[in-house]
């Protein structure tokens, strides 16, 4: 049994009467990169701060490497932690950056300056270190605040959306950079982030959260192919899921007079009936030839496209409802085409109608 | 930002591309009516404070036969030193003959102390109440701002109680308490309000970097507050050194401080007015907060350069 390397039990918090975090649980095998993913405002920041010490929580305990770390100083739970706002110290060369938790921890010269070399050399960043931040650009900003964490030898890094102040490349090379860094060191990681795209190719689990409560918890996979419910579809995926309205027979799922058959779908607990959502991934929707493969199909009315180099995002409308998929953006679309697509309801998820979850 | 593309094809087209109407940097006539009302009021303002000093200069300058001849304009006739070195070294002041020297030297030893205490112990309390959010912190301040609009003049008596219990009535160690408890409130609410503007995030880093209540505040925030010191070093300079109220009451004739002084000076009754010994005595007396500014002014333009480097 793999030992967990973090563990949250009944964590709660409160801000005055304002209720951030409610009986919260989570387990973190070592060495588990999880990817904390959620809305703004849905308490993320506010989770990983009571990890790392710097919030004093309103009940529960924190578990890091077996030891019970509630009531323990940030410097002394073996974590390092990554801010967005890189927050390092301006006074301070990135050699003094990289060496004051040492420092403070009363390492020996040596030994100090042997982390320090280490962790240049790992992040590339020894022609640096006599540099001021201010002489600095964002990205090598953000991998010193990596090398930070990096030095004290922590067994848990915390990473607090590192790569929302970069621009969208500079955040592509950061994101491989991190991936290998995990590979390599194979620390527990806990990033936090609102970008799908990072949380689905660097975790190993994503942990879906909203309202200060973990929605789901899964493999990238897992979330992708079977969310939990209809909160979790709309939010992982781009561009968004469609989601058709309509009612669960016998026949299959009907909406807006059209019947899409339901078989081969996996349900979760049993064929649901009832009022319900299909939601259908526009990547899964298959137009052309391709579409007679299909479990359903139906002719559409191009309303508008939207091309993306590789792929071509049509709009238009399904069982009377707004539906949009993909086509391969070398395919000449124009509005007021009319084309076949397909999809298969079994590739789709459905959800309840009234408790959005997975049926 | 203009689009560069069309503006190459635009020069490739042809060499110089003929443009009708306004084009370049606007003109800005010198003497338009706006200027001139600018600068007048400027300079009606400026003569307004300058001439004051001016007179102020002129008659210290001039001995008491000239300045009895009544042009308080007028520049001296036969420039003397000896005013100035009257009101320094030999103005009566009740029994001492010595000067405006004593009373300079006894605001020295208040004002140096004074300002290094209250700034200390200041930029520690805003410290505190900005990134340390003990218990009670929020009804600590408030109490703190609340003593900031006390009245002076509510507080003097019962300090001279207070003083005098514990020793320390008429000594200079007893004005220099009071300063700074006086000038805690307005200081604390400067720091405070600072460091809460820094980045919360490197006070975090800090911790999780192992470091203490002092070191996050002498290796962290003070490197970054430069500004902010020499701010409440003005403050605290000038308000100290001006302070004649607490002076007066709370110490004696020996241990005057220079604006007490110079009051003692310029208001004797006994023998004739001497107005330039006078005049010589108030520019002495304003002088130490003049280059205050003039110095620190220099250096809080800088230090505000230095502390506006993103991290
Ligand atoms: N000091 C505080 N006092 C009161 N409420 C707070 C405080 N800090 C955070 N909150 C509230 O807690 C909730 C969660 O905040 P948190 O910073 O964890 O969000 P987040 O998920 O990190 O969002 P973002 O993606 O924008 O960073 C928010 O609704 C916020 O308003
Ligand atoms: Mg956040």
């Amino acid at each position: 049994m793999a030992a967990n390397s973090v563990e949250i039990k009944n964590l709660d918090l409160s801000f005055g009467a304002v209720n951030v975090l409610q009986n919260l649980n989570l387990q973190i095998p070592e060495g588990e990169f999880l990817v904390l993913l959620g809305a703004s405002g849905c308490g993320k920041s506010t989770l990983l701060n009571c990890i790392a010490g710097l919030l004093d929580v309103s009940g529960g305990q924190i578990w890091i490497k077996d030891h019970n770390v509630t009531w323990a100083e940030p410097s002394k739970r073996g974590i390092g932690m990554v801010f967005q706002s890189y927050a390092l110290y301006p006074q301070m060369s990135v050699k003094g950056n990289l060496s004051f938790g040492l420092r403070n921890a009363g390492f020996r010269k040596a030994e100090i300056e042997e982390r320090v070399a280490r962790a240049a050399g790992i992040l590339q960043i020894e022609p640096l270190l006599s540099r001021k931040p201010a002489a600095l650009s964002g990205g090598q900003r953000q991998r010193v605040a990596i090398g930070r964490a990096l030095v004290r030898d922590v067994d848990v890094f915390l990473f607090d959306e590192p790569l929302s102040n970069l621009d969208a490349k500079l955040r592509a090379d950061l994101r491989v950079e991190i991936k290998r860094l995990h590979q390599r060191l194979k620390n527990t990681m806990i990033y936090v982030t609102h970008d799908q795209i990072e949380a689905m190719t660097l975790a190993d689990r994503i942990a879906i959260m909203r309202g200060g409560a973990i929605q789901q918890l899964g493999s990238p996979d897992e979330i992708y192919n079977r969310p939990v419910n209809k909160y979790v579809a709309e939010f992982i995926g781009s561009p968004v899921m469609n989601f058709l309205e309509g009612e669960l027979t016998g026949a299959g799922f009907v909406s807006g007079g059209e019947t899409i058959p339901t078989e081969g779908y996996t349900w979760a607990d049993g064929a649901g009936t009832g009022p319900a959502w299909l939601g259908i991934r526009p990547e899964h929707v298959a137009s052309g030839a391709d579409a007679a493969k299909k479990t359903y199909t139906t002719e559409i009315a191009v309303e508008l496209v939207e091309p993306m180099g590789s792929d071509t995002l049509v709009w238009c409308q399904v069982a009377g409802q707004p539906f949009h998929f993909n086509m391969d953006g070398q395919e000449k679309v124009a509005p007021g085409d009319r084309l076949t697509i397909g999809f298969d309801a079994a590739r789709g998820s459905m959800f309840d109608k009234d408790s959005e979850a997975r049926l | 930002m203009a689009n560069p593309a069309t503006i190459s094809t635009a020069v490739a087209g042809a060499d110089t591309l003929p443009l009708d109407g306004p084009q370049g940097p606007r003109p800005r006539p010198r003497l338009s009516r706006r200027n001139i009302f600018i600068y007048g009021t400027m300079l009606v303002v400026a003569v307004y404070y300058l001439l004051p000093l001016y007179v102020m200069i002129v008659t210290s300058l001039k001995g008491m036969p000239e300045i009895r001849l009544g042009n308080i304009f007028s520049p001296p006739m036969e420039i003397t030193f000896e005013p100035w070195v009257k009101a320094w070294a030999e103005a009566c002041t009740g029994l001492n003959c010595d000067g405006l020297s004593r009373g300079f030297w006894n605001s020295v030893k208040i004002t140096v102390p004074s300002v290094f205490l209250s700034i200390a112990v200041a930029s520690v309390n805003g410290y505190a109440l900005s990134n340390w959010k003990f218990k009670g912190a929020d009804i600590f301040f408030t109490i703190l701002i609340f003593g900031a609009f006390i009245p002076y003049q509510v507080m003097l008596y019962p300090i001279v109680i207070i003083l005098r219990e514990i020793g320390l009535y008429g000594s200079l160690g007893g004005l220099v308490i009071v300063h700074v408890i006086f000038g805690m409130p307005i200081v604390t609410l400067l720091f405070r309000n600072y460091f809460a503007s820094l980045p919360e995030e490197l006070f975090k880093a800090a911790r999780v970097d192992g470091a203490g209540f002092w070191q996050i505040y002498f290796q962290i925030m003070l490197p970054m507050s430069l500004p902010i010191f020499v701010v409440a070093m003005i403050i605290q300079v000038t308000g100290i050194w001006n302070d004649f109220l607490f002076g007066v009451v709370y110490t004696k004739p020996d241990t005057y401080p220079m604006t007490v002084q110079l009051n003692n000076i310029v208001n004797s009754v006994q023998g004739v007015k001497e107005y330039n010994v006078n005049m010589a005595a108030t520019i002495l007396t304003g002088l130490v907060p003049l280059v205050i500014y003039f110095v620190s002014g220099k250096l809080f333009v800088r230090g505000i350069a230095a502390g506006a480097v993103k991290g």
